[in-house]
């Protein structure tokens, strides 16, 4: 039964052949479930495996498949084998078991994604590389799988990497992970120069052979691998970014699987932390601690529902390190179980609300969708009493061994120093019950606040009232111009007519004088009384003209008037508007009240952007089947998870006695007594239960202002980021700059100088090729001669 | 008198010698060719000196080394010649200096 176990990564690595060659052509949604199949096909292969070596006895739980050699180089021999024993099926277990349903939940959030087998196919290889890292016989092939699910998360974070921000996150991660991967090989170099082997069958069994010192080193190399793997201070700063990624990959590669592999390694190189001083294995415990406290601070002001989970899992990691270094493995591993249970289901409960509200992330837009959302609201709850501590489900049971083990602890700075990692421990379990109380008010309870205008929103709505008067403003000034050159016009026209008075005037005087000159016995006289008869007409015709005028003048100058008075009101408007604006516009958290809607002005409603009417038109809504089967059977293995350890008689203890012939008797034995044991849980559940009623207290009832207990400095993770922004982009960009001069001038100039040397050289030894024959002939005789003397010579002296 | 190896020697230096400053006074190529096979005779003429006189057979069988590679080099360097002069009759060997560096 043991053999199958090439099995397992066999399943992925077809199926991620197969969707590389036919995966477009599959399209959605079968190459969703052929994917799917594939991961479904390495659980049952695992679940076989398991039952083949649960039928063994505990001594032969060790099985080696060698599949071939890989290397083979003097006496650096590499196999490519897989080795099976209860430490790498667990993680096969649950890496299978998680990865198969968040295969099926992908297939219906990344409905409609135009590269939807793309990402199948990276889930696919995701998965191979994660089980040739659990079940690797050497470092080497533990190390390709590292590198492998390093490579395969970056293309995950920055899966839609059209957007900036998501190509980003993806080469932090990969980066920062690189600085882990470094230790690692430094690490395994090093085992190799002690050992003279890589393989886990050679360390584990002759780990008496390292000295204390190197074992140390390889211990402090191998948790700075860890570290950068496995998200701890001071490489953490790559997982939170790394939410950028789709949701399902978030939880299986940056919740459930991946980041636990630095605490799978280092429990495998269990025989070595025991070789090694114990402020290295101190070291582990305290990085642990210090980081699971850290994110726990942090994760209580982020507002994007994803990041407080991203926070909450570098917590948790803290937490499994903090198991290693106390050297409770067991405790570990049995945490990295339930952790990974109760972490995707939140993780992919996050994505269902995620996916319901339309790509929605921050908490303050969720609210009241335990009614639009049920089954995850359900489920996500399950994850939440998980998480929080609350017995029975599966968190309270494996964090409390772990603050057992802590309490326990004696290495590094005696028995007060394990008291001191237990108050952190405590202290970070209430904080993560806060804060995850926090996330399941602001997401499920309270008012739907999905709907609400929101703060850019309004301020659009200032906006656009600000520009309907400035467009009549403009408008005003446009019409009061007209008006006042139509005036001018009327003005012009008055004196036209004024001069056409003044002719008329002369021509009756013309006309009068013609007349009187003329007697009435001249010839014509007729015609010149005619003509002044018309002069006399045309005079008072024109005086009417003028008058008509001028009474037009006096009405286009009372437009002007009106004109100038709109434009005044409008102006006045203007700055009211202004005014009015600075003072009720609403500040962003009015904006998202809690309790009470924000009430909004009917004026401005009219002017509010579409994407509100839209969203007014928008149903949140529960997810199809294929996203809530995995988070109900999620949820029942979070509840139930703890079952596979019980702490009450040594009976329960089942993941203990299973992982046993993994852990070579180096799991320390917690000596506290039975009263001890049951202090310290009931404090805990004391404290988580505080911290839940304190989170409801101010995130429910609204008693406290969330604003003075979520300081700015822990929303943006104590500035740590910014650190290193800082440090690398000033005193670190000067030492590049100036190690790249050195290599331009020093390393550079070296090689460009034995090249200029060299044809200097030449062009000396130009003169010795004349080309002439003679000369050669004369060179070989004078040579030969030469040989001949010095043979000469040491014959006779 | 008796002819002893010193005289084969002699004449074997001197015909090498006559050789060698043919080769390097005269510019016809035929002719530095020629020096060139009496050279290669005249360290003949010596190994077999030697050979006689040490009563070793392994001089003579270097004599046959050299005629065989003597008579290869023939081969080669006559056709070369012959395909030089043909191409340009009045041929001085300082003439070629294609291959100056």
């Amino acid at each position: 039964m043991l053999d199958i176990a090439w099995l397992i990564p066999a399943f992925p690595l077809l199926g991620f052949v197969l969707l590389v060659l036919f995966g477009r052509r599959l399209g959605e949604p079968f190459a969703g479930w052929l994917a799917t199949f594939s991961a479904a096909g390495a659980f049952v292969s695992t679940v076989l495996v398991f039952f083949g070596l649960a039928e063994l006895e505990n001594a032969e739980r060790f099985h080696l498949v060698k599949l071939f050699t890989w290397l083979d180089v003097g006496s650096f021999t590499v196999d490519a084998g897989l080795l099976v024993d209860p430490l790498s099926i667990t993680m096969c277990l649950f890496i299978t078991g998680v990865g198969t349903l968040i295969h099926l939940y992908s297939v219906g959030y990344m409905h409609g994604d135009p590269n939807f087998s793309k990402f199948f196919i990276y889930l696919n290889l995701f998965i191979l590389s994660m089980l040739l890292l659990v079940l690797g016989d050497n470092l080497l092939l533990t190390f390709l799988g590292w590198e492998g699910v390093g490579a395969c998360s970056y293309l995950l974070i920055s899966f839609w990497f059209t957007d900036e921000a998501n190509a980003t996150a993806g080469k932090k991660a990969f980066v920062t992970n690189r600085i882990g991967d470094f230790g690692y090989m430094l690490a395994m170099f090093l085992v190799f120069v002690e050992l003279g082997s890589i393989n886990y069958d050679d360390i584990t069994t002759r780990a008496g052979e390292f000295g204390t010192r190197s074992a140390t080193l390889i211990v402090v190399l191998f948790l700075l691998a860890a570290a950068g793997k496995s998200a701890q201070l001071p490489l953490f700063v790559w997982l939170p970014d790394a939410m950028a990624g789709p949701t399902p990959v978030s939880a299986l590669i940056h919740a459930a699987t991946m980041v636990t592999s630095g605490v799978f390694l280092l429990t495998r190189l269990n025989p070595i932390l025991a070789e090694a001083e114990v402020w290295s294995t101190g070291l582990i415990a305290w990085v642990g601690a210090l980081t699971a406290l850290f994110a726990a601070t942090v994760a209580v002001a982020q507002n994007d529902i994803k990041r407080v989970l991203a926070y909450s899992t570098v917590s948790q990691l803290g937490y499994l390190f903090l198991a290693v270094g106390v050297g409770g493995y067991v405790p570990a591993i049995f945490h990295m179980v339930t952790h990974a249970f109760f972490k995707a289901l939140l993780f992919l409960g996050s994505g269902s609300v995620i996916h319901g509200l339309h790509d929605e992330q921050d908490m303050r837009r969720m609210g009241g969708l335990s009614k639009l959302m049920p089954i995850t609201a359900m489920t996500f709850i399950v994850g939440w009493l998980a998480i929080a501590g609350v017995p029975p489900f599966s968190g309270f049971w494996s964090k409390d061994e772990i603050l057992l083990y802590a309490w326990n602890y004696d290495g590094l700075g005696g028995a007060a120093g394990g008291k001191v990692l237990w108050v952190i421990g405590l202290v970070t379990a209430l904080l993560t019950a806060f804060y995850m109380t926090r996330q399941v008010i602001l997401t499920f309870f309270g008012r739907t606040r999905f709907f609400d205008v929101r703060a850019e929103e309004i301020a659009a709505a200032w906006d656009a009232r600000l520009e309907a008067i400035d467009g009549s403003i403009l408008a005003a000034t446009e019409a009061e111009e007209k008006a006042l050159a139509a005036v001018e016009k009327a003005r012009e026209d008055v004196a036209k007519k004024e001069d056409a008075v003044a002719k008329a005037a002369e021509k009756l005087i013309a006309a009068r004088e013609a007349v009187d000159a003329s007697g009435p016995a001249t010839e014509g006289y007729d015609k010149l009384v005619k003509a002044l008869e018309r002069a006399e007409g045309a005079v008072p015709k024109a005086e009417d003209g003028v008058l008509k005028a001028e009474e037009k003048v006096m009405a286009l100058a009372q437009e002007v008037e009106d004109a100038a008075a709109h434009h005044k009101t409008l102006q006045a408007a203007r700055v009211d508007l202004r005014n009015s604006r600075r003072s009720t516009e609403m500040p962003a958290s009015h904006v998202t009240a809690r309790t009470e809607a924000p009430v909004l002005d009917d004026e401005l409603v009219d002017h509010l952007p579409d994407s509100y009417r839209h969203r007014q038109e928008y149903h949140p809504h529960e997810s199809p089947w294929t996203m809530t089967l995995p988070l109900l059977v999620l949820a029942l293995l979070a509840a139930v998870g703890g079952g596979l350890n019980l702490p009450f008689t040594s009976d329960l203890h089942f993941l203990e006695h299973w992982l046993e012939p993994s852990l070579f008797g180096h799991e320390v034995h917690v000596t506290a007594s039975a009263s001890t044991k049951w202090v310290l849980a009931v404090i805990a559940v004391l404290g988580g239960l505080t911290a839940i009623v304190a989170s409801f207290r101010v995130y429910m009832a609204a008693a406290v202002d969330p604003a003075r207990i979520e300081p700015e400095g822990a929303a943006r993770a104590w500035y740590l980021d910014e650190t290193y922004a800082g440090f690398f982009g000033g005193p670190g960009r000067a030492l590049f700059d100036g190690m790249a001069a050195f290599d331009r001038g020093v390393i550079d100039g070296a090689v460009r100088g034995v090249a200029r040397g060299t044809v200097a050289l030449a062009q000396g030894m130009r003169a010795l090729q004349p080309g002439f024959v003679r000369s050669y002939a004369l060179g070989i005789g004078l040579g030969s001669v030469l040989v001949m003397v010095w043979f000469m010579g040491r014959l006779f002296v | 008198m008796e002819v002893t190896a010193t005289w084969y020697l002699v004449l074997s230096a001197v015909l090498f010698s006559m050789g060698f400053v043919g080769l390097l006074v005269r510019r016809n190529p035929l002719i530095m060719f020629m020096c060139i096979e009496l050279m290669l005779n005249a360290v003949n003429i010596s190994f077999v000196a030697f050979s006689n006189a040490l009563d070793d057979i392994a001089g003579r069988t270097a004599v046959f080394f050299v005629l065989v590679v003597a008579a290869a080099e023939v081969v080669v360097g006559l056709s070369l010649v012959v395909a030089l002069m043909r191409r340009r009759p009045a041929l001085s060997v300082d003439d070629l200096t294609s291959l100056r560096g």
